[in-house]
């Protein structure tokens, strides 16, 4: 079976076919995506999925890494907290190192960027590449997965006048848009589900899962899948289960990565194990970050999920939740809006106390938890997987060739000419 | 019609499919004040979209109201009054978008001019003012006959569904869908299958479920 049989499995062939359509006007381009790592991370997830999907399809893609010294990773570190609103200084000599990187680079991949009908420039590690193609033949987009609703001044200013050079931009949510001189595209983020993370699993390797890590079967489990961090709250999500165990017997599980790159993540860590109190019906889980089949078994074994957020961006663990066809219980914030809609695919929550009050609830209307998350799951599907998010830039390929235009009739005009 | 072309004396239906990418126009509003204010200069685009376009992007099934300012008024600024009154505007009853702005805006100055204290009342979630370029493409889809609808409605994809019968309404003059335009083309048998059409308000389902109504008034007339 070939990649585009496997997605009509899984997101209707209709889908697919309409990806088909709109890849026709796109045969005979080419396309080169630009990021800065080929392993680990959301983006290079997303880049393993949509290159090969995009060749399928019949267009020309290809996908570059950006080679880059340690000192180079520092200083983009530090562009991507700053751009998630950190203050972070970067010193002028951080700044030389990623122009330096950035035009070595160039030198190395002048060919193929030069020539490529479309560019797509993911993050801000290889933005700087666009100073070097003054001759550039093609479009060159700028995609920003970050956060970035509220950037550190002083380090946007300086990306601004990088990326303001692009023909368009991609945002992942309207909240995160900035002020830059082309159109800006929104494009939400999407789960691939044909992952690990996300496919059907044996009942037998869910039972392992749940037996490795004690989650006993005879009493309802809820689960909050992410990083030890206070915007999390996952102290929050501990009082509400203590809050619902009152009335219902309960157990949570908490699971999340470990904190390589978080300096707040051990205290976090720490202060949740102190909540925690060693209940033995709280699971505090620290697990790898390759443990996508761990995870996906334990969104499957969930009887509801949390994602009682105090801040948070698009919020892919709630995909991921809904997915699964479990009704989620997120905070009123962020990316969690636009998928927990209130009362139908989950509840939107403020505080531990309203956390509380819709586990009880969900547990005690079993129909309605199976109604709602069976609706999630469909939510997902019609506007949150891969094909979805493939379906928009190829569409925003064809646009961008009519940048001002609101309607793009193709079938009266060849888009190739 | 662009969907009905006359080939002889056969009128063929030439299934379009559409695709939507939403732009920013890079203009919020946190409160009701600059909400109106933003409505006078925002692009026609955008009233378009938030009317329309919204079929094409991440909604539930069922939306409780028809425009997303009227849905904004009531989630954001939790005006249910305001949200009502935004929501009975058709937009199909107005020849020119203009038109359409200037009710909008005159609703909203008459809610602020009889509720005082909401002129300054902030919203929980800001108004992003979006914006969308429609991408249209020809399927390979032609229909000769109507009693082919019922073969095809169920085939569509939902930007086919979108582009005739949403999207119908603002692109041609009469504001009807092309089912309904096409038909009209044949003897008048297919009257009531026009009249099942048009009484389907698209405004309140999503488009699996205009589809499914589309496929069962088929059903039901052939």
């Amino acid at each position: 079976m070939d990649l585009l049989e496997r997605y009509e499995g899984v997101a209707g062939k209709e889908v697919v076919e309409h990806l088909r359509q709109l890849s026709m006007p796109l045969q005979g381009k080419r396309v080169v995506h630009v990021n800065s790592t080929r392993e680990g991370g959301g983006v290079a997830e997303l880049l393993a999925k949509i290159v090969p999907m995009m060749n399928a399809l019949g267009i020309d893609t290809s996908w570059e890494v950006i080679r880059g010294s340690q000192s180079f990773f520092e200083c983009t570190k530090g562009f991507h907290n700053s751009l998630q609103g950190n203050r972070v200084i970067i010193s002028q000599k951080a700044i030389d190192e990623y122009e330096r990187i950035n035009r070595e680079n160039a030198n190395e991949l002048k060919k193929t960027l030069e020539e490529a009908d479309f560019v797509f420039i993911h993050d801000p590690q290889p933005a700087a590449l666009i100073k070097h193609f003054p001759n550039r033949k093609g479009k060159w987009i700028w995609r920003c997965h970050i956060d970035c609703s509220r950037p550190y001044r002083p380090v946007w200013k300086y990306l601004k006048e990088i990326v303001s050079g692009f023909d368009a931009s991609i945002f992942s949510t309207a909240q995160f848009v900035q002020s830059l001189p082309h159109p800006q595209y929104i494009i939400a983020p999407s789960i691939d589900p044909l992952s690990e993370k996300n496919m059907e699993l044996p009942s037998e390797e869910i039972e392992s899962v749940k037996k490795r890590f004690g989650i006993r079967d005879d009493i309802p489990m809820i689960l909050q899948v992410s990083r030890y961090d206070r915007f999390k709250d996952p102290v929050g999500v501990i009082e509400a289960y203590r809050l619902a165990r009152r009335i219902v017997p309960l157990q949570l599980v908490l699971a999340g990565g470990g904190a390589t790159d978080d300096p707040e993540g051990d205290t976090v860590l720490k202060e949740v194990r102190q909540a925690a109190n060693d209940d033995p019906d709280i699971h505090i889980l620290v697990l790898p970050p390759d443990a996508h089949r761990t995870i996906n078994a334990l969104q499957r074994a969930a009887d509801i999920v949390l994602q009682k957020s105090i801040k948070e961006g698009f919020g892919l663990t709630v995909t991921e939740a809904m997915w699964k066809s479990k009704p989620v219980i997120g905070g009123d914030t962020g990316g969690i809006r636009l998928q927990v809609i209130d009362h139908y695919t989950g509840f939107r929550v403020r505080t531990p106390e309203g956390a509380a009050l819709r586990i009880r609830y969900l547990l005690h209307a079993e129909e309605k938890r199976r109604e709602m998350g069976e609706r999630a799951k469909r939510f997902v599907r019609e506007n949150f997987l891969l094909t979805r998010h493939l379906r928009e830039y190829l569409s925003l390929m064809i646009a961008i060739f009519h940048e001002l235009k609101d309607r793009v009739d193709l079938s009266l005009m060849n888009c190739s000419n | 019609m662009e969907a009905n072309t006359r080939n002889g004396d056969i009128h063929l239906f030439r299934v379009k499919d559409c695709a939507l990418v939403r732009q920013s126009t890079g203009l919020k509003a946190l409160t009701l004040r600059e909400f109106r204010d933003l409505m006078e200069r925002i692009p026609s685009g955008s009233i378009y979209h938030h009317f329309w376009g919204r079929f094409l992007q991440p909604q539930f099934d069922e939306p409780e109201y028809n425009n997303d300012f009227a849905a904004w008024a009531y989630h954001g600024l939790h005006e249910k009054a305001l949200a009502e009154k935004l929501s009975v505007i058709d937009p199909t009853e107005y020849e020119d978008i203009e038109d359409l702005r200037q009710e909008l805006i005159d609703r909203v100055e008459e809610y602020i001019y009889e509720n005082e204290r909401v002129t300054w009342l902030r919203a929980d979630e800001e108004f992003f003012f979006l914006q969308s370029q429609l991408v249209v493409l020809d399927t390979s889809l032609v229909m000769n006959e109507p009693n082919e609808l019922l073969d095809l409605i169920p085939r569509m994809s939902l930007g086919s569904i979108f582009y005739h019968f949403i999207d119908a309404r603002k692109r041609t003059p009469e504001n009807i869908d092309d089912f309904s335009t096409w038909l009209s083309g044949f003897s008048n048998q297919y009257q009531p299958l026009i009249m099942a059409f048009r009484s389907i308000d698209p405004y309140f389902s999503s488009l699996k479920a205009i589809r499914n109504r589309l496929y069962e008034e088929c059903v039901r007339f052939f």
